[in-house]
């Protein structure tokens, strides 16, 4: 089984998701953003970076990228995307997932370690986690999560919140200004996926949290979270999108 | 070189904090730090950030980039084989860099003079990251045979070096180089140093390859000329026939050998003078009369030392790192804050240790003593992780050589860097300089920057500078000496005039750097930081703040305790140890010919020293009348000082310790 890694001109972060597939003992295949073909992987995943320079706003150039066009058509068949931090403004640009990701309430770049925690571990992005925060690198200026408030209410009644920024014992930073909140984003969430399921954005790396030598390992439960997912839908011959996740499973 | 850039340190001075203008200055200058280094995907992992009244009205911004280099891919930066096409990619040349290292750095700052300003180059990291990833695609598949980036002097430079080191000419087809705007003279298109720009050399085979490759990553490339045997560099307008000739009507408008601009360049011999108000450092081992006195019976220690931790230079950075992207690469092992940064090499067990230090307090009263410490300390950061330093590099910050006072700071620090480096058995591998840093208020403080690269073994032995087990014995090793000039100490307590800074003997130094690294390699050590700024109490707070532990010790105070405190003489660090391990170290520094002294235990959540006079039992009757009371502080205490100093000084926001930060320390503690 293949995963495909795409390289933005500029995004910086393709190594770390490289290295954490190899180290998940998955075979990466880079992606060129050029290029519509997708080698024929299982999912893809869109890593950190500032694709394009993100000179006028994160992401907003990527979405024009041949490769985006073949990432929508193999999401749309069902197949598994993650993107992670630029990654994440990337997809919320070409509106694969809901919300915007807005400048970092303090207006400078956060780049610390944060604690990040699954909402729900029935997910084909948290299957693998165990449930407990999980403590994983920010670095980013532009992750401050936004949307309306209906669409919030609507995404947390339809489960679509992956991850939230929590304190060491677990209880979510919903106040924006709470340092645990490294950006400010709304109902301090850090991660959400689309209405099919199989498509999600985190602003925190857990890729750069794969090894138990970088800190802690616990990145790897989302990277073979996605494994998981990514070799069942290979084994069942790449079925047509079906709801991955389970609404009433929301809170 | 064909090295893939791994990590940033970054050395930062500014004047006053509390000055509005450097505010600005510390704002901007983190930002573009930040900006570059985050974007170009080079993590940021450690540095200094230092406050002194002569930087005021001249900052310094020194960087030093580590790459790592696979054997095969090693080039040089020079143009071999005569009749290889010489090719210019990157960015377009501008006016924006014109004489920009050569004019700023050439000239003084004169709040008058505005012309000067457009010579700042303007960065794009964007641009730079796609030049790194085009440049190491071209070395990986060996279609260039020399590479060489543009920096000061721009395109002269770049030619004229790398053709003088082959023993090559090159002639350069000048109206080939792609510009950014008209008209540009053509003095200007040679010295402009607009950045993101590569010259390489290629066979004429390979360069439809070398297009191809740049034009993937987006990048404009131009012919602009041909290797030649003459070792000229030969400019030409009118172009170049297919011929390697000037076309017909084509004009020569300049032509010098490339070493007389480079290997061959006219040396100057500069006036050097010693500067009258320069005194002595006291040779080594003869003890001086403490003239401070502090603290002493009835005045707090702990005041003093939470005054230390607060300072703008010894509190916390962390308000400026967390701006920086220290982890993309995912390398790091050790982030910033905690002292040297340490780096995994991916497929291997070793780790890269590095760090920078420059000691300029002591190098404005002694630039030769300055230097000296400034390699010891920064040597000693990275054996103290257990790692064995490999080389140093170094950016020497001084005033006008053309002034004798300036140029003989200079020189001293020369002298006293090469003595501390063979003494060392430490190579110095490169460097630059960055001179004529005045202005209207006066020179900067001598500033010798020393960034050390080490490399340890294994990275399962790496030690770290918190405590990690209660219980744990706590060590001294080495001993201090008198002269308190230079510190952080006399900064905020005020010393007397006559005092000198404290000497450095260099085989002392070896020596505790080797037993050091003997100690952690035979797995006795459980923590170990070196003693420097702040003395011996700052050491000992940072090992407690850092690990939440605290520890209860006693210190017996030979002269002033104000020295033994908060004394910064060399060659001295504070490690911990299980009990059953402690006589070992202490044979061991014996071996090296160390002091060493078990002060007390980790343990409990304040940092208690008991002070205690010569042949006294310790009981606070029995204390000489010159012992100051014991220290005895709350860790919780420090740390809240320590965290808050430097966004208080710059008054800036800055929210409590991130839960995670701390967890992080307790869990990263775990691979000791």
């Amino acid at each position: 089984m293949k995963i495909g890694v795409v390289t933005f001109p500029g995004s910086n972060s393709d190594v770390d998701s490289i290295n954490a597939l190899t180290v998940a003992g998955v075979e990466p295949v880079t992606l060129w953003h050029e290029s519509p073909e997708l080698g024929g992987v299982s999912a893809v995943i869109l890593p950190g970076g500032f694709a394009y320079g993100d000179y006028i706003r994160a992401g907003v150039i990527a979405r024009f990228s041949p490769v985006m066009g073949s990432v929508k058509d193999f999401a749309a068949s069902g197949g598994y995307v993650l993107g992670i931090c630029n990654g994440f403004q990337v997809l919320a640009e070409s509106g694969l997932v809901p919300g915007a990701l807005l400048r970092n309430r303090s207006l400078r770049f956060a780049g610390h370690l944060v604690n990040i925690k699954p909402e729900r571990l029935d997910s084909p992005f948290t299957r693998a986690a165990t449930g407990e925060p999980l403590r994983v690198p920010v670095a980013h200026g532009e992750g401050c999560y936004y949307a309306d408030d209906a669409t919030l209410d609507e995404l947390e009644r339809a489960g679509q919140v992956l991850f939230r920024y929590v304190h060491d014992d677990g209880t979510p930073a919903i106040d924006p200004d709470d340092k645990a909140n490294p950006n400010g984003s709304l109902r301090a969430i850090a991660g959400v996926c689309n209405a099919a399921g199989n498509v999600a954005g985190l602003m925190p790396h857990p890729e750069r949290m794969s090894e138990e030598v970088l800190g802690n390992g616990g990145g790897m439960q989302l990277i073979k979270s996605l494994v998981e997912s990514a070799a069942e839908w290979e084994k069942a011959g790449r079925p047509a999108p079906q709801l991955r996740i389970k609404v009433e499973a929301a809170r | 070189m064909g090295a893939r850039p791994i990590a940033v340190l970054d050395a930062l001075r500014f004047g006053d904090p509390a000055d509005p203008h450097t505010r600005h200055l510390v704002d901007g200058i983190v930002r573009g730090v930040g900006g570059y280094g985050n974007c170009v995907g080079v993590p940021t992992v450690g540095g200094e950030l230092v406050f002194d009244p002569s930087y005021q009205g001249n900052p310094l911004v020194n960087v030093m980039a580590i790459g790592l280099l696979e054997e095969r891919m090693l080039i040089l930066a020079e143009a071999p084989g005569p009749g290889n096409y010489v090719v210019l990619f990157g960015s377009t040349t501008g006016r924006d860099g014109i004489g920009g290292a050569s004019v700023l750095a050439s000239a003084t700052f004169q709040d008058q003079d505005p012309s000067k300003r457009p010579a700042v180059q303007v960065g794009d990291p964007f641009a730079e990251k796609l030049l790194i990833e085009a440049s190491l695609e071209l070395i990986d598949r060996r279609l260039v045979e020399g590479i060489q980036d543009l920096g000061a002097g721009g395109i002269s430079c770049a030619t004229s070096e790398s053709a003088d080191k082959a023993g090559t000419g090159i002639l350069l087809d000048l109206d080939a180089i792609p510009r950014r705007e008209p008209g540009m003279a053509p003095w200007e298109v040679m010295i402009s140093e607009s950045q993101e720009r590569m010259l390489a050399t290629c066979r004429p085979e390979n360069f439809e390859a070398v297009r191809e490759v740049c034009v993937r990553w987006g990048i404009p490339i131009a012919l602009v000329g041909l290797v030649t045997t003459d070792g000229d560099i030969a400019i030409v307008e009118g172009g170049i026939g297919p011929d390697g000739g000037p076309n017909p009507g084509a004009t020569e408008i300049a032509r010098i050998p490339a070493a007389a601009l480079t290997s061959d360049a006219i040396v100057h011999y500069r006036l050097a003078t010693p500067p009258t108000r320069h005194r002595q450092a006291p040779a080594p081992g003869i003890p001086l009369t403490a003239h401070d006195g502090l603290p002493e019976r009835g005045m707090d220690p702990a005041a003093v030392l939470a005054a230390l931790l607060g300072s703008p230079n010894l509190s916390s950075r962390r308000w400026v790192y967390e701006q920086y992207d220290s982890s993309v690469q995912s390398n790091t092992v050790e982030w910033p804050g905690h002292g040297a940064a340490v780096l995994r090499v991916k497929g291997t067990k070793k780790a890269l240790v590095a760090t920078t230090d420059g000691n300029q307090s002591v190098s404005a009263i002694d630039p030769h003593l300055g230097a000296q410490l400034s390699v010891a300390e920064a040597t000693r950061n990275v054996s103290i992780t257990g790692a064995r330093p490999l080389g140093i590099t170094n950016c020497l910050n001084y005033g006008n050589p053309e002034r004798p006072e300036a140029f003989w700071q200079l020189q001293e620090a020369v002298r006293g860097m090469a003595e501390a480096c063979r003494a060392l058995s430490v190579p110095v591998t490169g460097g630059n300089v960055s001179l004529y840093n005045e202005y209207p208020g006066g020179a900067i403080a001598p500033t010798p920057e020393i960034g050390v690269v080490g490399l340890l073994d294994d990275i399962a032995t790496l030690v770290r500078p918190p405590f990690t087990t209660e219980g744990d014995a706590v060590l001294l090793i080495g001993k201090s000496t008198p002269g308190m000039a230079g510190s952080a100490y006399a900064a905020l307590a005020g010393i007397s005039a006559e005092d000198s800074p404290p000497g450095i003997e260099l085989d002392r130094e070896a020596a505790l750097q080797s037993f050091i690294r003997e100690a952690i390699g035979r797995g006795l050590v459980a923590s170990a930081q070196d003693v420097s700024g702040g003395g011996l109490a700052v050491a000992l707070g940072e090992c407690c703040i850092w690990s939440g532990l605290g520890a209860k010790l006693r210190l017996g105070i030979l002269g002033s305790p104000a020295i033994e405190l908060f004394g910064e003489s060399p060659s001295r660090l504070v490690l911990s140890c299980r009990p059953r391990h402690a006589p070992a170290i202490e044979l061991l520094a014996r071996q090296f010919g160390l002091d060493s002294n078990v002060l007390g235990s980790v343990g409990g959540d304040r940092l208690s020293i008991e002070l205690t006079g010569m042949g006294a039992t310790g009981a606070a009757e029995e204390r000489g009348s010159r012992i100051a009371d014991a220290l005895d502080v709350s860790i919780a205490d420090l740390r809240h000082t320590w965290d808050h100093g430097l966004a208080r000084a710059l008054g800036v926001e800055q929210g409590p310790v991130h839960d995670a930060e701390a967890a992080g320390t307790a869990a990263s503690g775990k691979g000791n």
